[in-house]
């Protein structure tokens, strides 16, 4: 019986082991995108980034350097265990160097430790928490295009200052959701402002029937909705059924991307302001860069996380061949002491806690009859100079950073 | 097959072995109460998954050494199984798949809501951690023997409870238990402790699985988790000894390999589903089994 | 009060829903966990029609029933066949494996965030009714269910044919041999069954976002109504599901974390105290 055991055994290791790859020679950069690419948070990320990705390996020229540079991906499905597996077996098998945009900040906080375990880098362009270059910041992450802090500050403070002085809270209820709510909500008692409520959904929620209507129960004057893609865009599909904004509120989308207003369409949409770092008609090489894009994407414009990968990515490979090696702890001091410079966001700076700093922009969507075409969506209300736009460095209780 | 696994992780990736053997852990102890006792559980996930929170909340924050940990992870289920088992096993057929359910889903929904889980982000970062102040389990290797034993331990635990007069009276309440309650024997009493003792060991491989991944999760705790569990042990073979530890390999090995495929996990599962149940019934082990004519 | 009428609209899907499983159990003793992936097909019928043949939501509530009905038959002919002389539960397993397959597949071709689909012209807007402002499609779907709820149910306990079907289900071969096609009525039942499904699926399409996955958490809480309802009983399921709809509506409010889980807690309390669940009727000793 036990023999037959060990035989049963082999063939079922045999057909087990067969999907493990064989080691890869170093020598060889090998970048991993790992974004959410089937749920809710696809389209603002998802093969978007690969591409953007890819744009920045060709830009940077690595061929003619005689680098070379290798792009995998995969797909974390918000869950963070399966982002964590995903991410073992890249760093430890797959000899991948570093890992890129990790949308969904419960999965891009595992992430930042197992990353800071192994000595490799992480760079976050679609995760929002602050707490990354906060209570959680390691000297292996970076944390590119945006944050929670820099979203409610844009955002709530430009609200607040129109009036909007009475807000209610629609939230996610996981680590991003949280991050905002609570970052949101300093802001706006900050400026004069209260909170009358709050209510949290679970992620993905598909109805917001009941929480609306709390909402309006509330009568507050603005409902801040704490969450990202599909929940925005369905809390606004269904605010608009409920005759939300007829009956005198005001919904401000806290964390808006181009795709989520491309999905609703401008009359659902317009009117929301948002605070983002990109948008791709801002000046000329924005757009060359976004024609370039939508020809690779599915005629999809960038987002700023697709952005912030390809401008992560360009720095990245710029420290590398400045030091040339890939180990990532080396490199993301590198990173963090060589300035930034590209044409989507312009000259910037990386700060000690990890913290890419660049100017944020106040966004409003336009009217229907304001656009031109499609993906013409936004009007520039105000620019957040670089300063100005991210949380000071002194306040974020970061380890790394010596008060 | 004691050898083969041994030998194993230096073939092949030992993180993913030592998934493949947690799983296979709770899928032996699943098959105890469906192979065996002819109890289909729907809700099996919560003691994987509360033996994980455990496990990982008491290494974490409290500190504990793994060993204790894992104990303690164990423990939780444990509790969980007699607690839910004494008032489930009276059901029968859908109905206790259906009250299984239930509580799998109040448990769920505690672990989505209670502060020390994490709601979505799970707990994370749990130690390693130093086994018994002797092996240190940040080395992949100590960590996989490690769980290697853990491993055989439960399959051992199974195996003698299936090779011994307790098992005999097993197969009798499956076969017919009113005949088996008039011989005397409480069928009810050993249900009972056939469920707790499955909950248990299931508990057991979700503790050893936070701590090798150094992350609990709602996953381990969503219903999903339960149907996958009865997917191993039908692929394998209900009611086989190699049964559920051959169809948690085949499993994981094709989670993994189909990964990056995303959707396509869903499909195969789907599709083996399908196929085992309308002519494959007896599973990889059990048809080698008929093949040779012997009891696997 | 908005709340209880909030709760009514889902309850109202919560009692199609449960009225088709209901009537797939009751009369089958098949347990089709294929219904949620059968209710998501339906509103991916619906937007296929709009999108590929401009057809409108109206025609949809024909259309899709009808097809995902004929899937249902093919199904039921060609797998769920087999299983009958076995335990349920393998029923079960099937049903879970299709819904996983056509779950995926939409899923790999969709992606999960959910396609548009917008309200019928005739029935946007709403009404101020004071205490709330209700739109005027989520009025249509609560009188609509509960006209569908009620047609099947008369169907069912009152007329000829529905007594044929319940007397098939007890009896199988003396219904045979008065001369009725038993297998033929069980895979129309089975049929009718899913296009019930397919409908509550057309009937979400406009307000919940067309994903593969819409079904997928539903289908466990349908089950829960169906148990708590009463196996077999189609009342109980109509009953139950409108008002579990109405508890959870409540609960959102009061503790809305606990919505999804409070169905669950009745389910358990009710089949420990009535295990056949509350219209249950006992004579089936499983």
């Amino acid at each position: 019986m036990k023999v037959l055991g060990i035989a049963i055994l082999v063939a079922a290791l045999a057909v087990a082991a067969v999907p493990v790859h064989a080691q890869v020679s170093d020598g060889v950069i090998k970048i991993g995108v790992l974004n959410d690419q089937s749920s809710l948070y696809a389209d603002l990320a998802g093969q978007g980034s690969v591409v953007a990705a890819r744009m920045a390996v060709e830009d940077f020229g690595a061929d003619k350097k005689g680098m070379k540079v290798e792009i995998v991906s995969a797909d974390h499905q918000n869950k963070p265990d399966v982002g964590s597996s995903i991410a073992r077996q890249w760093l430890d098998v797959d000899k991948v160097d570093v890992i890129v945009d990790v949308p969904n900040s419960g999965v891009a906080l595992a992430l930042n430790q197992i990353v800071r375990e192994k000595g490799k880098a992480l760079l976050i362009s679609g995760a929002a928490t602050a707490d990354l270059t906060g209570k959680a910041c390691s000297p292996n992450t970076i944390h590119w295009t945006y944050d929670t802090w820099a979203l409610a500050n844009g955002t709530g403070n430009a609200i607040v200052k129109t009036g909007g002085d009475t807000w209610f809270f629609l939230t996610a209820d996981y680590a991003f959701g949280h991050a905002l709510e609570r970052d949101t909500e300093a802001v706006v008692v900050k400026a004069g402002g209260k909170v009358l409520g709050k209510v949290r959904h679970p992620l993905n929620t598909q109805d917001f029937s009941s929480f609306l209507l709390q909402a309006q129960a509330s009568k507050a004057k603005i409902i801040g909705l704490a969450n990202a893609g599909g929940d925005t865009t369905n809390a606004i599909k269904q605010a608009a059924e409920f005759g939300v904004v007829k009956g005198g509120q005001n919904l401000a989308g806290l964390l808006v991307f181009i795709t989520d207003v491309h999905a609703l369409g401008l009359d659902k949409a317009q009117g929301l302001i948002m605070t983002e770092t990109f948008y791709w008609d801002m000046n000329d090489k924005a757009r060359a860069f976004a024609k370039k894009f939508a020809e690779r994407d599915r005629q999809i414009h960038p987002t700023m996380i697709h952005a912030g990968v390809y401008s992560a990515t360009l720095h990245y490979l710029k420290a590398v061949e400045a030091l040339k090696s890939d180990d990532g702890t080396k490199v993301i001091a590198k990173m963090k002491e060589m300035p930034t410079d590209d044409p989507l966001f312009g000259k910037g700076t990386i700060r000690a806690d990890g913290r890419k700093v660049h100017p944020a922009y106040l966004f409003e969507v336009k009217k229907p009859s304001e656009s031109k075409g499609p993906w013409d969506y936004y009007k520039l209300r105000s620019t957040i100079p670089a300063e100005q736009a991210f949380r000071p460095i002194d306040q974020g209780d970061c380890p790394l950073v010596k008060k | 097959m004691v050898a083969v696994l041994v030998l194993a992780p230096f073939f092949v990736y030992p993180v993913f072995l030592m998934k493949a053997l947690c799983f296979a852990l709770f899928a032996c102890a699943f098959n105890l109460l469906i192979g065996y006792v002819g109890l289909l559980s729907f809700g099996h996930a919560v003691f994987l998954g509360g033996a994980g929170y455990g496990s990982a909340h008491a290494a974490k924050v409290w500190g504990f050494p793994p060993e204790a940990a894992i104990l303690f992870g164990t423990l939780v289920a444990a509790a969980l199984g007699v607690v839910i088992g004494a008032l489930t096993i009276r059901s029968r057929g859908i109905y206790f798949a259906n009250i299984t359910l239930a509580f799998a889903q109040m448990v769920y929904f505690f672990a989505v809501q209670a502060k020390f889980t994490g709601g979505e982000d799970g707990i994370q970062s749990v130690p390693r951690g130093v086994f018994l102040g002797l092996l240190d389990l940040r080395r992949p290797l100590t960590m996989y023997f490690v769980v290697l034993a853990i491993f055989l331990l439960g399959f051992l635990i199974v195996y003698r409870a299936i090779h011994s007069p307790f098992g005999q009276v097993l197969k009798a309440i499956r076969e017919n238990e009113p005949r088996a309650i008039s011989l005397g024997y409480r069928a009810e009493h050993y249900k009972l402790i056939v469920f707790a003792l499955s909950a248990t060991l299931s508990g057991l491989a979700g503790a050893t699985k936070a701590i090798v991944f150094q992350l609990a999760s709602l996953t381990d705790v969503h219903w999903t988790m339960s149907g996958e569990v009865v997917l191993m042990t039908l692929l394998g073979g209900l009611g086989t000894v190699f049964g559920p530890v051959v169809g948690a390999f085949i499993m994981i090995g094709l989670e993994n390999y189909l990964a990056t495929l995303g959707a396509w996990v869903t499909i195969v599962q789907g599709v083996i589903f399908v196929v085992c149940v309308l002519i494959f019934r007896r599973g990889v082990v059990g048809e080698l089994g008929r093949l040779l004519r012997r009891p696997l | 009060m908005g709340q209880l009428l909030i709760g009514l609209i889902n309850g109202a899907f919560y009692a199609m829903l449960s009225l088709g499983l209901a009537v797939i159990f009751g009369l089958l003793n098949i347990i089709n966990f294929a219904h949620g992936a059968q209710y998501m097909l339906g509103a991916f019928v619906a937007y296929f029609a709009l999108q590929w043949a401009g057809l409108g939501y109206w025609w949809s509530l024909l259309l899709a029933p009808i097809a995902v009905g004929l899937f249902g038959i093919v199904l039921e002919r060609t797998m769920l066949k087999r299983l009958y002389h076995l335990d349920h539960l393998y029923g079960l397993l099937l049903t879970f494996g299709i819904a996983l397959i056509v779950q995926g597949v939409f899923r790999h071709e969709y992606g999960s965030s959910g396609l548009p689909y917008g309200i019928p012209s005739q029935l946007s807007g709403g009404y101020n009714l004071g205490f709330m402002f209700l739109p005027t499609y989520r009025a249509w779907v609560i009188v609509f269910s509960l006209a569908v709820c009620l047609a099947t149910w008369y169907v069912i306990e009152r007329t000829r044919l529905g007594s044929s079907l319940r007397a098939a289900t007890e009896n199988p071969a003396l219904v045979q041999a008065f001369g009725i096609n038993v297998p033929r009525m069980i895979t129309l039942t089975y049929g009718f069954g899913v296009a019930l499904a397919a409908l509550a699926g057309v009937l979400a399409a406009p307000i919940y976002q067309v994903n593969p996955l819409m079904g997928a958490d539903l289908i466990i809480v349908v089950f829960a109504v169906v148990v708590i309802g009463g196996l077999g009983s189609i009342m109980g399921s109509i009953v139950t599901g409108f008002a579990l709809g109405v508890v959870e509506g409540f609960t959102k409010f009061f503790y809305p974390e606990a919505s999804n889980t409070v169905i669950f807690v009745i389910m358990a309390v009710v089949l420990l105290v009535r295990p056949s669940g509350l219209f249950g009727r006992s004579t089936r000793a499983r």
